[in-house]
């Protein structure tokens, strides 16, 4: 029944085994967009003169690398609908989950980038008369992001792998569609080792991509 | 122009400006000299805002600096700085670091802001570098950019903190020439440069100044003639006997 590996199960399941990627991707991107955008602004606030958004900052940052991302991920799944009312659907529970959960780790990477930029790049900036805002946005982020890159992309990595977590809340990302055939077909080699492949080639191919950004951008 | 009034500033505990009162008029180039350490960046810096003071006023064209209601990217718009280390924006390009703030700040369209940085290339004679990035240019190169993107705002006046300190030797006048030129056309001045040839050559005052305080205030023939005190006559033998 099992003997010898089945190439023919993976071809067949393609197209179903697409549909659980376009899940893992969207949600990926997703979750790494809105964690950036929450992160830097969480880290504006960490570093804020003004004590509230520090004090803001901080416990949003403490609090949540605290939390097992698991824990985050049911909780917005039953939460989220008792709080609007009506469901709001797997996906964007836990696409809520992972924006909030993944803010507190950018914040920290992205904290220390801007730290990464010296204080005389700021003093120049405000020489010229450019105000806080302009600053951020035309001098210190875009140097900071720059410095930021590799370990964005090891952040971007982990959390494209966690996105497997989604498991737990029935949505069908591509390890739960593999999962699927490999039960249903029992073919768990062949689906298992295709599932890995797939993980460890496009984590490669994300690498050289930004390995390849990194060296147009230098500074 | 720059009025400091009995300026005070602490670190923490430590006391770096003591008491501090000098000015620059309009049209005025004042040389601050002194040993290391002395608290003469902090002064110049204390200027245009960069840095907080606890103590005593300093206001540029009439505008208190210290004052809380103080509009500080507005007042800085109008003042051009040069850092030692030149502090150019290394992500975007020579034209970019001397247009971003005409745009952003002044309002200018982009092809206005070119021609300005272009006629600004020019006079400080890096009209073939506008495509550059900072980091292909020599250390003398960016601090003539760095003018550029002062003098490209119409400043009223130009403060200049230690220009010339991070260069090497032989660059060191390339920056020189362009600051005299404008101390030549009455541009009001205040800079912090061990270089006194150059103050030999422009100055109208000198600032001497150690420990956080300012030692000597003099014209500049008082202050290379005989009527200066010890400690500066200590710190001007240390710094012209070779």
């Amino acid at each position: 029944m099992t003997s010898g590996f089945d190439w023919q199960v993976i071809v067949k399941n393609l197209p179903f085994l697409w549909t659980g990627m376009q899940t893992t991707l969207l949600l990926t991107v997703l979750a790494i967009s809105g964690g950036i955008v929450g992160g830097t602004i969480l880290a504006l606030c960490r570093l804020s003169k003004f004590s509230v958004l520090s004090w803001f900052g901080g416990s949003y940052v403490n609090f949540f690398r605290s939390m097992p991302l698991i824990l985050v991920i049911f909780w917005f799944y039953f939460l989220v609908p008792i709080v609007l009312g009506r469901p709001v659907g797997g996906f964007y529970s836990v696409l809520i989950a992972f924006i909030l959960f993944e803010a507190a780790y950018y914040c920290e990477i992205i904290r220390a980038g801007i730290a990464s930029v010296g204080r005389g790049q700021v003093y120049a900036a405000q020489a010229v008369g450019l105000n806080y805002f302009q600053i951020m946005r035309y001098i210190i982020l875009p140097q900071a992001f720059r410095n930021m890159v590799p370990i964005l992309l090891t952040q971007g990595i982990i959390l494209f792998q966690d996105t497997s977590l989604v498991y737990v809340v029935g949505l069908h990302d591509f390890l739960v569609t593999a999962d699927i055939v490999a039960n249903r077909d029992v073919r768990l080699i062949e689906m298992y080792s295709t599932v890995a492949v797939v993980y460890f080639v496009m984590c490669l191919l994300g690498s050289l991509g930004v390995r390849r950004l990194q060296r147009k951008y230098a500074l | 122009m720059i009025e400091i009034q009995n300026v005070s500033k602490w670190y923490g505990d430590f006391h770096v400006l003591k008491d501090c009162s000098s000015r620059v008029d309009k049209g005025e180039v004042v040389v601050v000299c002194g040993p290391s350490g002395s608290g003469k960046s902090t002064l110049i810096k204390c200027v245009n805002g960069l840095e907080p003071f606890q103590e005593g006023t300093i206001s540029v064209d009439g505008t208190s600096v210290g004052d809380p209601a103080t509009n500080l990217p507005e007042l800085r718009s109008h003042i051009g700085m040069v850092f030692q280390n030149f502090e150019l924006f290394p992500h975007i390009s020579v034209n970019d670091n001397i247009g971003l703030a005409q745009i952003k700040v002044l309002g200018r369209s982009q092809d206005e802001a070119n021609a300005r940085s272009m006629e600004l290339l020019e006079r400080v004679g890096l009209a073939d570098q506008a495509d550059k990035y900072p980091a292909q240019l020599s250390g003398g190169q960016q601090q003539r950019v760095a003018i550029a993107r002062a003098l490209a705002m119409d400043p009223i006046a130009m403060l200049f903190d230690e220009p010339t300190s991070a260069l090497d030797p032989e660059m060191i006048n390339e920056v020189l020439d362009v600051m005299v030129e404008l101390a030549q056309e009455g541009m009001t001045m205040m800079v912090v440069t061990h270089e006194m040839g150059f103050a030999g050559k422009v100055a109208h005052r000198v600032i001497f100044m150690d420990e956080g305080r300012i030692e000597e205030d003099a014209t500049k023939d008082d202050f290379f003639g005989t009527t200066r005190g010890d400690r500066a006559q200590l710190f001007l033998s240390k710094i012209l006997s070779h």
